[in-house]
């Protein structure tokens, strides 16, 4: 897709330029390109994962149907959280990253692009291995099958005894080496963004999506690598003989709980983190005005950072933790609203006096920042442990984290799908079918995860392949399958926008939005090397100073 | 009030017993300060889409480029700590009142032990075994008198959860928990597993009745009374004593003695089979021992495959378990 830097022989046979152009992109070591891959690779796997959350819905249409078996239920819901938290949403915003923090900060590439390449392919295999387990997750018991121990795997169930074959060690072995994927990503990104920024652009110049990526790759760090030992000590006792998680031998169930949580809870701030870089970059240029206390937006960001590595066990309220240790984690968890809030008021303060364009992506923006609010009232209902004993584990919270995750961090990605594809390919994504797209989404997204809340009021448990009638579910069930449907239509209208606006789309130009970062200035796509001279910033926004000589921003920062 | 607009025997607004009642009280006032947080954010938020849209004429205008207010985001700061900080004292309060609750003396100990897929209950102090139908004694607010359960598992991790009785508290192998409740009304309170524990997780049903002293007394009578023994279902007695049956199930005073399974004893005296997952009658039993995956595919109780003779046999005898 993007111009080539290199000068390719010319083949004489019609056949070679497939071959050398499949070579290049499988040996590429370009950020854009890696960054392009992820992104492919991601949103191929959010179809599958999409497919298995529709098989999900249509078993749970009404009471006792008899669509999959238990067994094929619970690998599905298994298989679509995990696919979808590691395979979809972790890529697709490494894609991102990989794709625009080296153009942002005015640098020619990754600080090192061949640990970034190697990421990638890890990445992707660690994908194809979990899906592998389809074919050979039960050895040599027979046919294959998926792993189906939840994406958390709480031990025992993960213990020999009650998963025997292979298939949860496809699941142990895909997040083990995806996780050193994503590891080596946060070490490049870091690096990166400490080590490769222009001249004049200072940590305080720098755009808050650099900033924000900065952060989360610091999470990525810390809590990927108590993944990864999890997964390792998991091994140990299926293989090795270990006692870890092993209860009947002195092992502790609960251990695998905080190992996953301490992973589990800073991962939701990993994903979203980026999902607030994107809306920090798209509310400003469509609101017309800089972002509203950039300063408090940085503080806000590492003060989540931190506070979010305290937080994990708000997940466990209901394992009989002690009431100090369940108050403690009231607080954390009550606590991480505050620097939240501010995030919010501050794209509220970024639109307050603008004059707000509703282009596609600014639609998603919005509808972010609606949604967003809520998924963080119900967190505070969840983060207060006693009403959580009556919510956790229940279809509230299923309701609860789609929120966040569908209404929040997928809506920041459509949003940067509309406001980036132009750089990425040269062309526009189609403005009719964005908003087919995104009202239909909207309303698809409602009306299955507004209404998912109310069973879970009424005493549905999540992870039931079926339930009883007359428990008064029934009918909300219907209402959600239906709502899932509509998203998934609305998908296949993004998917086709994505394909028809490569060939069809209007031509971009460099700067289609009229905004203010470097990724702007140059060619779209971005040349080879990026940029033909290092730029040099004086602000941080530095073609609003280009734009307007008269009024620059280093006149106010 | 959303809970009261469905009508669902398993409804957290509809709470019976102390611990489900403090629990809905703060969650209320939880519902009340983010609703209120709701109505003023997404109306500043909706009034800035409306207001602040781009207007026919000024589309090449800039407005003015503000770049933050230090007054306005340290009030949009301070607020919500406030709010914080009265949230988690109301919290503190209640996680304090309900879970480090002093046991009374005259409480109703139960031992609760989670199966993949069924719940074995074990009265220690009245020497009663039984399964998955929970009976304990209405609590008078006069005169409480509630049930404690210790929460034990014998294989995966499973939750006890009657939404009308009490939050939900797992049940960890090697991680013995508490859990308590008085209900104030007798009658039958439906639950299930909470926590993922395997492939029929869901028909891990659960049922709990509550009854008056009169009636939990007789029933804790019948319970204490050996296996009935009837001659006229003694073929069946020998057929379930010479097949497997009795690795897994006990009839106390038979050589039936296993545990992997339900106890037995008293079967006639539950409604529900497999957890909930069927009624308790004569043709259900039948289909159960002989198919047992047409009622629960995949639970832990294997397929009889007895003959046609063997198989009234065993049914006859289970029917004199009363």
């Amino acid at each position: 897709m993007s111009t080539n830097a290199m000068t390719i022989p010319a083949g004489n046979i019609e056949g070679r330029v497939w071959v050398d152009t499949l070579h290049q992109w499988l040996t590429t070591v370009d950020h854009k390109r890696l960054g392009l891959l992820y992104i492919a690779y991601s949103l191929l796997f959010l179809l599958v994962a999409g497919v298995e959350a529709l098989v999900i819905r249509v078993q749970l249409m009404h009471s006792h149907n008899n669509f999959v078996s238990p067994q094929v239920f619970n690998r599905m819901f298994t298989m679509h959280g995990t696919t979808m938290i590691f395979f979809v949403i972790m890529p697709v915003l490494f894609g991102f990253g990989n794709y625009l923090v080296p153009l942002m900060i005015g640098a020619r590439d990754m600080a090192f692009p061949r640990l970034n390449a190697f990421s990638f392919w890890l990445t992707a295999l660690g994908g194809l291995l979990l899906y592998f387990s389809f074919l050979g997750g039960s050895g040599l018991y027979g046919a294959g099958n998926a792993p189906d121990v939840g994406w958390w795997a709480y031990a025992p169930l993960t213990a020999r005894a009650f998963s025997p074959g292979h298939s949860s060690d496809y699941w142990t072995l895909a997040l083990l080496v995806s996780g050193f994927g994503s590891i080596a990503t946060g070490i490049n990104i870091i690096a990166t963004v400490l080590c490769m920024r222009c001249p004049g652009m200072e940590l305080s110049r720098m755009p808050l999506l650099a900033w924000l990526y900065l952060v989360m790759s610091g999470l990525v760090l810390i809590t990927i690598t108590p993944l990864s030992a999890a997964q390792i000590m998991l091994l140990i006792d299926r293989y090795l003989g270990g006692h870890f998680f092993d209860a009947q031998a002195g092992g502790s169930a609960v251990l695998w709980m905080h190992f996953f949580w301490i992973f589990g809870h800073p991962e939701v701030y990993i994903l979203i983190i980026p999902a607030f870089a994107f809306m920090s970059e798209i509310v400003p240029v469509f609101s017309r005005k800089p972002i509203f206390g950039y300063p408090v937006m940085v503080a806000a960001t590492v003060a989540i950072g931190f506070v979010s590595m305290s937080v994990w066990a708000h997940h466990m309220f209901t394992v009989g933790m002690s009431s100090k240790s369940n108050s403690f984690f009231t607080i954390t968890s009550m606590v991480i609203a505050v620097p939240t809030g501010i995030k919010i008021f501050n794209w509220l303060g970024t639109m307050w006096g603008g004059r707000i364009q509703f282009k596609t992506p600014m639609l998603f923006s919005i509808g972010f920042l609606f949604q967003f609010l809520i998924a963080g009232l119900t967190g505070i209902m969840q983060a207060t442990a006693p009403f959580d004993w009556q919510l956790s584990l229940s279809y509230f919270v299923v309701a609860h984290f789609h929120y966040v995750i569908v209404g929040g961090i997928m809506f920041a990605l459509f949003a940067a799908f509309y406001y980036w594809y132009p750089k990425m390919t040269g062309r526009m994504l189609s403005e009719a079918l964005g908003k087919w797209h995104f009202w239909l989404f909207l309303v698809g997204f409602h009306l299955t995860f507004d209404v998912m809340h109310i069973p879970g009021l009424l005493g549905m448990p999540r992870r039931i392949y079926t339930y009883e009638p007359g428990r008064g579910w029934d009918t909300l069930n219907l209402l959600i399958t239906i709502g899932a449907f509509l998203q998934g239509i609305a998908i296949l209208v993004f998917v086709a926008n994505l394909f028809l606006s490569y060939f069809k789309g209007e031509k971009a130009g460099n700067d289609p939005w009229d905004a203010w970062t470097l990724e702007w200035a140059v060619g779209s796509p971005p040349p080879g090397y990026n940029f033909a001279s290092i730029p040099v910033v004086a602000s941080r926004r530095p073609l609003w100073d280009e734009k307007h000589p008269e009024d620059p921003d280093s006149r106010y920062e | 009030m959303v809970g009261q607009a469905f009508s669902s025997p398993t409804n957290i607004f509809a709470p019976m017993s102390t611990p489900a009642h403090s629990i809905l009280d703060l969650s209320l006032f939880v519902l009340a300060i983010t609703a209120t947080i709701f109505i003023v954010v997404s109306g500043l938020l909706l009034y800035a889409v409306v207001k602040f849209r781009t207007r026919a004429g000024a589309e090449d205008r800039e407005p003015a480029q503000v770049y933050g207010s230090t007054q306005i985001e340290t009030a949009w700061t301070i607020i919500p700590i406030l709010i914080v900080v009265v949230l988690f004292l109301a919290t503190a309060r209640v996680i304090h009142a309900l879970q480090d609750a002093p046991e009374p003396p005259n409480a109703l100990d139960v031992i609760a032990i989670g199966h993949q897929y069924w719940w074995e209950f074990r009265y220690p102090k009245l020497g009663i075994v039984t399964a998955n139908e929970l009976h304990i004694p209405v609590s008078d607010p006069a005169r409480p008198m509630p049930t404690f359960l210790q929460l034990l598992s014998a294989d995966t991790d499973h939750s006890f959860w009657v939404p009308e009785l009490a939050g939900k508290t797992d049940l960890i192998p090697n991680h013995p928990n508490r859990l308590w409740m008085d209900p104030q009304r007798t009658g039958v309170f439906l639950g299930q597993c909470a926590q993922y524990c395997g492939v029929q997780h869901a028909k891990m049903l659960l049922r709990v009745s509550v009854d008056s002293p009169d009636v939990f007394a007789s029933w804790v009578h019948d319970q204490q009374q050996p296996s009935f023994s009837d001659a006229r279902a003694a073929a069946g007695q020998r057929v379930f004593e010479q097949t497997a049956c009795i690795n897994c199930h006990t009839v106390a005073g038979t050589s039936a003695n296993g545990r992997f399974g339900p106890d037995l004893t008293h079967l006639l005296s539950r409604a529900t089979i497999a957890s909930g997952a069927a009624q308790n009658t004569p043709e259900n039993l039948r289909l159960w021992i002989q198919e047992p995956d047409s009622i629960k595919p995949a639970s832990l109780m294997p397929a009889m495959k007895l003959s046609d003779t063997d198989l009234d046999a065993v049914v006859s005898y289970m029917e004199t378990l009363r």
